[in-house]
């Protein structure tokens, strides 16, 4: 492989939060707390296992990539033809927790990848029907 | 730059120009001929339809002979696909909601 590394960008999101890591890792794993601030879903908390998320605009394809009970937990996240991995990262402190959430894996050149990626562009359009009338 | 987001909206608001777009992306390159068979629009319009989608950037032309050949130019629509910048809103928001869950959970 003499291909150079195609350049990645990630989304990093921290918060230190006045919660122990298990009261957090419940919110992050079990399906009906995950509904209540996430999107509606049928995870598991197994290696391997795939899941979707689901809102009114669409879904994303899941699959749990690795999980550490209250410590760490990641997932493949699929949508719109874009492909990240999500992983989640929880640190005891002094006073809670520091939670920490990075999304990686988008490439620079993604706007290429949606050529043909027709499926997410309906969904996309329709996403953007709906933004235009609420503008209008 | 808010400019070239007004005008890809404003291009792919209008469903029959967004149908054509969707058929370029899908399809290929394609003669305005065959894009009106299927458009449910004159000729004419379909035409006036893919010099709006040109203008915009979402498609290129070529001539050849007597007709013009349209393809999809979907890297145009780039602006809107900023996906870093996307995700970090939707993530902040999922946060705040997280926070709130913490909150309301007993232990």
């Amino acid at each position: 492989m003499n291909d150079a590394t195609p350049e990645t960008l990630s989304v990093i999101i921290e918060r230190d939060l006045p919660y122990a890591p298990e009261r957090i890792w419940r919110a992050l794993t079990q399906p009906h707390l995950i509904a209540e601030w996430l999107m509606q879903n049928d995870f598991q908390p197994v290696a391997g296992h795939r899941f979707s998320l689901r809102a009114d605009w669409g879904s994303v394809d899941c699959q749990v990539v690795a999980i550490e009970p209250h410590t760490t937990l990641s997932y493949a996240w699929a949508a719109y033809g874009v492909e990240t991995v999500v992983t989640w990262t929880l640190l005891p402190t002094s006073t809670g927790t520091h939670l920490r959430m990075e999304q990686s894996g988008f490439r620079a050149d993604q706007p290429q990848a949606y050529q043909g990626a027709t499926f997410g562009w309906q969904r996309f359009a329709a996403a953007l029907e709906q933004v235009v009338a609420r503008t209008e | 730059m808010p400019d070239s987001h007004d005008v890809l909206f404003r291009t792919l608001a209008d469903p029959t120009r967004r149908a054509i777009f969707e058929r370029l992306c899908r399809d290929g390159e394609q003669t305005v001929a065959a894009l009106t068979a299927r458009a449910g629009v004159s000729q004419p319009a379909v035409s006036k339809h893919l010099g709006i989608l040109k203008q915009a950037g979402l498609v290129h032309d070529r001539p050849a002979g007597r007709q013009t050949h349209y393809r999809a130019h979907p890297g145009a629509l780039a602006p809107l696909i900023d996906w870093t910048s996307q995700m970090a809103g939707f993530w902040e928001s999922r946060f705040d909601r997280l926070e709130d869950l913490l909150r309301r959970m007993d232990q």
